[in-house]
């Protein structure tokens, strides 16, 4: 008999956040500068410097604590998390330990149309190590330490998930999240949110977590859940052969789709933290509290629910256009600007306009069409002036263009055909030119209407109004 | 409580420490010396006593979000032995 065997998964987050300059020090936290350009004294480590505590990575944090129902740490306390490593100069990381800043929360989130509730054990502020580049350096490490001293906010989530499918479920609300808050700007290439998982496997039923293993780095949603698919499956062949697992950390290598051995946790595990002698105790007032609640934008969930009721929108269009806060301003924005029925503007955004996008490989606010464009041709869809197929060609135009629909439209000569003698005199005309047909058609033949209306759309350049050419075709035919 | 000879090497590791092999005993016994004076200080009622995790009795200072590093990369890699390309050169590491 097989044994059922269950996963239990645990996400750690780190979330860069969108600070001007660093967690400690006044350096520019800005991608991509040139190699050490943005690391100053206190960066290096050199001696006789001072840690000076950013006040917006502190707001970030509680504004993040809040958003997920989370106690926020009246006082809380950094701590050195010793270690030896090149990208880190002062051989420890100012983390936080036993007092974090953010204490127990939770988010909801969504998986085959169930809802769960998955705990956050925690989020802690700390600062980011710089980069070592192995390239070759006359067999020599390069060192960049632009990135190190970058505030980061570590989210811990309980040991809630059970599959690969909820890890990633909670990551993208998590993402979606610090995005709505403006704390992080999510950028995954660029490494602003970066997850390790813990995963272990018991059988189903049993109470005490299996040997847990610490999957690092894994920087797409893709790859978590292929990362996380891979460990399940090997923890359940090593343990069905009669095996143990070790307790480690390992590497996913998405070329392989495997994950490899990387160190053994034990011994990298004495990192022997202690409270950091040079920063004092963090408080946060009830006051300051207060005033970041009164700044909270409306959440996802929150604004989901909104659209939905407000707008008339099936759940799936709702979750879509409120996945990011910048396309549920741009679609509001819209049903405002044209006037036109919320539920058009939804299938237009959610369709043609995402549709685009995808293709292009933009985000939202890159989009070539701005929402008072969009809404101008909205417009004119839903006065009749073109139909909803010519509507896709001129979004076409609007999209390689900084014209408006009606400089369009009028160019191309798109207004719709609905002079109703007009249709008739095409149609006659190709009634007369296609007897043959004709007569299948009344012989019985209806699928022969569409060869007629294909006929008309197509001398029109498709701009006759189409409920109109089926009407005079039925009338003319039955003659 | 007191630290053995393995103990010792094992802490000397972790901080990267070299230290002379006649040297171990010493350092077992004045280290097992301050653990001592900690299990009799442990012995004291601290019931209620909120732990201290900074000798000053203050709060933290905090500083605006702004940006007042200049570029000083030219002065740093003066005082260091390799860089290359903008970058300090180190003992290859690959973990």
């Amino acid at each position: 008999m097989h044994t059922q065997w269950e996963a239990v998964i645990g996400l750690e987050i780190h979330t860069q956040l969108a600070t001007q300059s660093k967690i400690f020090s006044g350096a520019a936290t800005a991608y991509g500068a040139e190699p050490n350009t943005q690391a100053c004294a206190v960066d290096l480590g050199l001696p006789g410097v001072l840690p000076v505590l950013n006040q917006e990575a502190v707001r970030m944090a509680v504004t993040f604590g809040l958003a997920i129902d989370a106690e926020i740490a009246p006082q809380s306390v950094f701590a050195r998390k010793n270690y030896f490593y090149p990208d880190l100069p002062k051989g420890y990381q100012i983390s936080q330990y036993e007092l974090p800043i953010v204490g127990k929360g939770h988010l909801d989130i969504e998986v085959d149309g169930q809802s769960k509730r998955i705990g956050v054990t925690r989020a802690h502020l700390e600062e980011d190590a710089g980069k070592s580049l192995h390239e070759d350096f006359h067999g020599l490490s390069g060192i960049d330490l632009n990135r190190a001293g970058t505030p980061l906010l570590e989210i811990v989530s309980d040991p809630d998930l059970r599959s690969a499918k909820e890890a990633v479920a909670y990551m993208r609300k998590l993402h979606e999240l610090v995005r709505y808050l403006e704390i992080c700007d999510g950028n995954m290439q660029e490494g602003s949110f970066r997850c390790d998982a813990n995963v272990s496997v018991r059988p189903k039923g049993q109470a005490e977590y299996g040997t847990r293993v610490e999957i690092k780095n894994i920087n797409s949603f893709k790859f978590v859940e292929k990362a996380i698919n891979h460990e399940i499956e090997r923890h359940i062949d090593v343990l069905e052969s009669g095996g143990k697992i070790v307790q480690e950390t390992r590497l996913y290598d998405a070329n392989k789709d495997e994950t490899r051995s990387m160190r053994s946790k034990e011994e990298a595990n004495d990192y022997r933290y202690f409270p950091d002698p040079d920063l004092l105790p963090v408080v946060v007032t009830e006051e300051l509290k207060q005033q970041i609640l009164a700044t909270l934008p409306e959440l996802p969930e929150a604004k989901k629910q909104r659209f939905a009721a407000q707008y008339g929108l099936d759940a799936e269009t709702a979750a879509t256009l409120t996945s990011s806060r910048e396309l549920a301003d741009y679609y509001e924005n819209l049903v405002k600007l044209s006037g036109c029925e919320a539920k058009l503007c939804g299938n237009w955004v959610c369709g043609d306009l995402l549709g685009a996008l995808n293709k292009a490989g933009l985000e939202i606010s890159q989009c070539p069409v701005q929402s008072e464009r969009l809404a101008g041709l909205l417009k004119r869809i839903a006065d009749n002036t073109i139909s909803g197929k010519i509507g896709k060609q001129v979004f076409d135009k609007l999209w390689n263009s900084t014209l408006s629909a009606d400089e369009i439209i009028e160019q191309e000569g798109l207004v719709q055909i609905t002079d109703t003698a007009a249709i008739e005199a095409i149609i006659d005309a190709i009634i007369a030119a296609n007897p043959g047909q004709v007569e299948q058609y009344r012989a019985g033949k209806d699928k022969v209407f569409g060869f007629f209306v294909g006929q008309a759309m197509k001398q029109t350049q498709g701009k006759a109004n189409p409920d109109e050419v089926n009407k005079i075709l039925r009338a003319k035919l039955s003659n | 409580m007191s630290l053995t000879a393995t103990d010792v090497k094992k802490i000397a590791y972790l901080a990267r420490l070299g230290i002379a092999e006649q040297d171990i005993e010493h350092y077992a016994q004045d280290l097992s010396g301050i653990l001592d004076l900690m299990t009799q200080m442990g012995q004291l009622d601290t019931q209620g006593v909120q732990p201290m995790s900074h000798p000053l009795d203050q709060t933290q200072r905090l500083r605006p979000d702004q940006v007042t590093e200049t570029d000083q990369r030219g002065n740093f890699q003066l005082i260091a032995p390799q860089t290359e390309a903008g970058l300090y050169l180190v003992p290859k590491v690959i973990e």
